[in-house]
């Protein structure tokens, strides 16, 4: 019990002010190691003021004190109680074996996304076959509403001049929309992967069709040296997001976990964060192929060449996720 | 008003108050006009350089501006503890949920889930999502488990101008001081300095009555011996007892 508070206030307020400062300077340099002897008086002026709050909080009737007190115990219980290791943030290893390595970590979720897009994708070459009609609802964009022959003739005439003096921005458009919905692939696993799954599956169901009426159309060849040279980087982007959504999903629901579900969460936080940066620095590739190369048809580049260049990226990015960053910790 | 209770390991309990749906919003408001003055800063930077092939020039304003309206909070987030420009004016800032220190993976999940958030129009999803939850969490703060709280200190009423300088005999009896302090509520507390703050706009009678059930409450918790309180009325009994509660503080 406080008998003089008055006292007490005098007596306590000096090591409040060392606390105070020494937060500040923290706040300053947020990523500062401290040295183990400015540890421990840090250690010491928490722990001195978590006791005068203590024995305030007894009173009761001190709200500005009190209030003042948590304001500084909450702030310095956040220094010395935070034990989640903290390291400094390399890309290259970043991209050589964290974000390797967190793909197969978590493969299954990776191979169920990619069953959810090619199951869309059986549904809309499914849907394609039974009602031709459909293809303005299950593409539903200009420029694949006229037929496969007139789309390629057109391609041939204009020899990728369409774009002219506007490739790079074009470029960055692809970016930016497809890096939107790879994060709402990820971002909608919030929804129970409800969300996720329905994305997913509706970019499937595009490919399906789109892929079924060019090669119905015989146009097999054009559809390749097209869609490869960015679609081998830029499917794959978009089915790292969504194995991300898929891992917030499963986190979210905690099949055959004990842990409750804020601990999932923040257990796989790091996770979701990996894929999602992959999935963009993939996006970012795929969108200055898109714009510079993929656009160009013969006989400006020959099918050939687009195509051999398409299927080159696909090993590489296979090797690169399965072998990379194997030996490392 | 809704808060965050935290208790420590060393066994002491504080409670941090969460931000409500509006200064949240308003900080929201606040934090896409900076986007939007970035906007018009690379806006004109672009235009500054007419050699620049018009192509490139959009290119680069597209992805500036896509890229900082998405890193521009998750950098203020990080360097600044938790707060972008607009908390920083509204006085909030993000924290963890069980108030450590924010990490780099949760900056990120907060601020990418605000597209989720943000759906269908006028973050919605989020606002839907913070009103059925205890602690006003968004699904951004859900997914990363962070809270936005209020950061503003508490200011200590103007208490000279309140009770005067008079000498306060209650005060010379130490023990049974530090024993009101001790046995006083804090909602009661409040009621009594409310009491005296508003005192001018209460009917005589119904003053009268106030400070006579303050009183009687205040001298039921603590027994002052019957020379130092004789002769005292009730208001200034109950001025005595305040002065005792709230002067002593920082």
């Amino acid at each position: 019990m406080i008998v003089d508070l008055v006292r007490f206030v005098e007596a306590e307020r000096p090591h409040w002010t060392a606390l105070e400062q020494f937060l500040k300077r923290l706040d300053d340099n947020p990523n500062a190691a401290l040295p183990i002897d400015e540890a421990q008086r840090l250690h010491y002026l928490y722990q001195r003021t978590s006791s005068a709050l203590g024995s305030v909080g007894a009173m009761a009737s001190e709200p500005e004190l009190r209030g003042y007190l948590e304001w500084l115990v909450s702030r310095a219980y956040a220094e010395i109680h935070e034990s989640r290791g903290r390291r400094r943030f390399r890309f290259w290893t970043w991209l050589s074996q964290t974000l390797p390595q967190t793909f197969r970590r978590h493969v299954r979720a990776f191979a169920l996304s990619a069953v959810l897009t090619f199951g869309g994708a059986a549904f809309g070459v499914l849907a394609l076959a039974i009602d031709p009609d459909s293809k303005s609802v299950l593409m539903p964009f200009d420029h694949l509403q006229m037929t496969p022959a007139e789309r390629v003739a057109v391609e041939r005439e204009d020899k990728g001049k369409r774009l002219d003096g506007r490739k790079t921005s074009f470029s960055a458009q692809l970016m930016q929309n497809n890096t939107r919905v790879s994060i709402l692939a990820m971002g909608l696993g919030m929804t129970f992967g409800v969300g996720t799954v329905v994305l997913l599956f509706y970019n499937g169901v595009i490919l399906g069709a789109v892929a079924f009426d060019y090669v119905t159309g015989g146009e097999t060849v054009f559809l390749l040296g097209w869609l490869l040279p960015h679609g081998v980087i830029e499917i794959p982007a978009i089915l790292v997001a969504g194995q991300a959504g898929l891992l917030l999903a499963h986190a979210l629901i905690g099949w055959g976990s004990r842990h409750t579900r804020r601990e999932r969460l923040r257990k796989i936080a790091p996770d979701v964060v990996t894929l999602i940066c992959g999935a963009a620095v993939f996006l970012v590739w795929a969108g200055i192929v898109e714009a510079f190369f993929s656009q160009y048809h013969e006989p400006v580049v020959p099918y050939g060449v687009k195509i051999s260049f398409g299927l080159i990226e696909l090993a590489a990015l296979i090797l690169y996720l399965s072998r990379s960053g194997l030996k490392a910790k | 008003m809704s808060s965050l209770e935290i208790r420590t390991p060393e066994g002491i309990s504080f409670a941090v108050p969460l931000a409500g749906p509006v200064a949240r919003l308003l900080a929201l408001t606040l934090d896409f006009l900076v986007i939007l003055a970035a906007q018009q800063v690379v806006s004109q930077v672009v235009g500054a350089f007419p050699k620049v092939a018009a192509d490139v020039g959009d290119a680069f304003g597209i992805l500036v501006l896509f890229v900082f309206a998405a890193v521009y909070p998750m950098v203020t987030e990080w360097f600044w503890r938790g707060q972008t420009v607009g908390k920083r004016l509204f006085h909030l800032r993000v924290i963890d949920a069980t108030g450590l220190r924010l990490e780099p993976a949760q900056v990120v999940i907060r601020n990418l889930l605000r597209y989720v958030d943000g759906l269908p129009i006028c973050y919605l999803v989020g606002s839907i999502t913070s009103l059925f939850n205890r602690r006003m969490q968004r699904l951004g703060d859900l997914a990363a488990g962070t809270v936005v709280v209020r950061s503003v200190q508490l200011k200590q009423p103007d208490l000279d101008q309140l009770l005067g300088a008079r000498f306060n005999s209650l005060l010379e009896q130490r023990h049974l001081a530090a024993r009101l302090r001790q046995r006083v509520p804090p909602e009661i507390a409040s009621i009594a300095l409310d009491a005296l703050i508003r005192r001018g706009q209460l009917e005589p009678a119904a003053r009268v009555e106030l400070f006579r059930d303050l009183a009687t409450y205040f001298k039921k918790l603590v027994d002052y011996p019957p020379e130092v309180i004789e002769q005292m009325a009730d208001e200034q009994y109950v001025r005595n007892v305040v002065e005792i509660l709230f002067r002593a503080s920082l």
